[in-house]
């Protein structure tokens, strides 16, 4: 009893290899289970019953979306769709950190750049992003700008200021060792602080992903001819729910990728960066 | 001798209402080995950072061959008790650092091969060499020192400031890390400028010694001792041998013992009017408050 009590509970539990795999999966299985057996009862009650289509359907949806030409479009639709969303996040995510990493470096470092920006980025945090959508859709157009500007807006304030902050917490020790081995003020901030906020800066991207994403669906679903926000609320019409268990997986994925990609990054290019995961 | 090597005269310094340093006069002789002990938090480091450049005094001058220092520059190196390396940077690369970064990105790749050699003379000389590749994180707290002494060393600075370098080390190392220290002085002729809080290490390393404190007789005698500036209390000359076997002779103890009683003990100090200022480069110009105590 105590033997393997040891390997799950309590502080010491040290679970065997075989028990972590079975751990990690046991959450999904159980959702999965409890899906199955809804719909099952569902379908039972009403064989037309769109809200908890069954696997098979799920699976024609997606051979429908991402393996069949769509007759309209001239597409597979999963695709295209997928395509046009990554197009934008991209663009916006990169720009915003960008943006967050020259502002917030030089805020960090520049007693003058900090006066002028603290305040305003500080402010400008608070802005609810999708309060001004309306706005941006008017000004920048339903293509688009309006869209890649609203992630933008929506991510570069935390971006900014978490850079500035990890530059704040550079020891002061750092940088005037730097000037004693003849840095001058641009080599210090490109050479010196540049490297070491970098990794800082590939965690925040990472973690600001999933208000890249919200911001993106809600965009695309307000207004737009492609995209998987777009698909989504569009197919909510018909209530085909098969359509959309299949986006909002493949989404989920998507950002689980993304996700990985960037902890595997600063994993294997700045192992100095977190230490105690490398060993 | 045209100029001083490093001179101070008059300096204070004080944060805001608080003052930390009180009238600092000193001169210091290149190639020296001057150690600076005194109570924490009297301002030992606040010194420091003024020679650096770091800071700068809130009055007197420092100068050093007669130029008066304003900014951290390449003829100043200093070694922390922690932050000195990068910890982005291979231990190799943290020394070749130096080299590299006067240098425009054009040349810095040809630059580099240059310094690797250098570099790596200089790893060998702190016994290191077979660690050139690792991280700073990877090294010891002593492995770590070292690199950072040899970081400041490849840029031959004319002082070296070490700020309580060896205060979070264990015994051992610190000895070891004591040992090193003084032959690098010794094989590079530099000078060597030490904070610390430890006497012993202070009287085993250094040539010259000085106490600062901010407990002391001079001035007005009535003004409440806190908020009050730290002084060079004592200045004495150390002309003993520098073989570990010092530490354990009759008179090191004796010594330390007289140290301890006129340069740290309040009940003493506060009582002084004269500071023992044994050092022949000791002087002292007079305040107006000075001339109103003497």
């Amino acid at each position: 009893m105590t033997e393997s009590a040891n390997r799950f509970f309590g502080l010491h539990a040290d679970p065997p290899k075989w028990l972590r795999l079975v751990l990690a999966l046991l959450p999904f299985v159980i959702l999965l289970s409890l899906y199955v057996t809804a719909s099952s009862i569902r379908q039972a009650q009403n064989p037309n019953d769109k809200l908890l289509p069954p696997i098979s359907k799920i699976i024609k949806a997606v051979e429908k979306t991402a393996f069949t030409k769509d007759k309209r479009a001239q597409t597979y639709l999963l695709w295209s769709d997928t395509l046009a969303s990554l197009k934008r996040i991209a663009a916006g995510v990169s720009l915003a950190a960008l943006t967050g990493f020259i502002l917030g470096l030089n805020m960090g470092l520049l007693p003058g750049i900090r006066n002028l920006f603290l305040l305003f980025v500080t402010f400008i945090s608070n802005i609810p992003p999708l309060a001004i959508l309306p706005i941006l859709f008017i000004s920048f157009g339903v293509d688009e700008i309006g869209k890649i500007i609203l992630i933008f807006i929506g991510i570069f304030p935390l971006i900014t200021r978490d850079i500035y902050l990890a530059v704040r917490k550079i020891p002061r020790e750092m940088i005037v060792k730097a000037l004693t081995l003849g840095a001058s003020e641009p080599a210090v901030a490109y050479r010196v602080v540049f490297p070491q906020v970098m990794p800082r800066l590939i965690e925040t991207v990472r973690l600001s992903m999933g208000a890249a994403w919200l911001f993106l669906i809600a965009a695309e679903a307000i207004a737009a001819q492609s995209g998987l926000g777009y698909r989504i609320f569009l197919v909510r019409r018909y209530l085909s729910m098969d359509v959309i268990i299949v986006y909002v997986i493949w989404i989920t994925f998507l950002a689980f990728c993304a996700d990985f990609a960037l902890k595997t990054w600063v994993a294997k290019r700045y192992g100095w960066y977190n230490p105690k995961s490398n060993t | 001798m045209s100029h001083p090597f490093l001179l101070l005269e008059d300096v204070t310094k004080s944060y805001g209402q608080k003052l930390i340093l009180a009238d600092i006069d000193l001169k210091v002789r290149p190639g020296e080995f001057c150690t600076v002990v005194g109570p924490s938090g009297c301002g030992k480091s606040t010194l420091l950072r003024l020679i650096l450049g770091q800071e700068a005094p809130t009055s007197g001058t420092l100068s050093m061959d007669g130029r008066p220092i304003k900014r951290p520059s390449p003829d100043r190196g200093i070694v922390y008790q922690r932050y000195s390396l990068f910890p982005h940077l291979s231990v190799l690369d943290n020394i070749m650092l130096g080299k590299l970064l006067p240098l425009p990105f054009w040349k810095r790749l040809t630059g580099k091969r240059a310094a690797r050699e250098e570099a790596m003379q200089y790893l060998e000389g702190v016994q290191l060499a077979e660690h050139a590749q690792a991280f700073p994180h990877e090294l010891s707290g002593g492995m770590r020192q070292r690199v950072a002494i040899a970081q400041a060393l490849i840029m031959k600075p004319r002082i070296l400031l070490m700020d309580e370098p060896f205060g979070a080390l264990d015994p051992g190392t610190r000895e070891a890390m004591q040992v090193m220290i003084v032959q690098i002085w010794e094989r590079h002729g530099i000078t060597i400028f030490f904070v610390t809080h430890d006497l012993e290490e202070a009287v085993f390393l250094g040539t010259r010694l000085l106490v600062i404190s901010q407990f002391y007789g001079i001035g007005d005698l009535n003004g409440p001792q806190a908020g009050r500036g730290a002084r060079i209390v004592a200045d004495y000359p150390l002309r003993h041998s520098k073989s570990t076997h010092a530490k354990e002779t009759a008179e090191f103890g004796q010594f330390i013992q007289q140290v301890r009683h006129e340069g740290f003990d309040p009940a003493n100090l506060q009582h002084v009017t004269r500071f023992n200022l044994d050092h022949p480069d000791a002087f002292q110009t007079l305040t107006d408050a000075d001339k109103k105590g003497a």
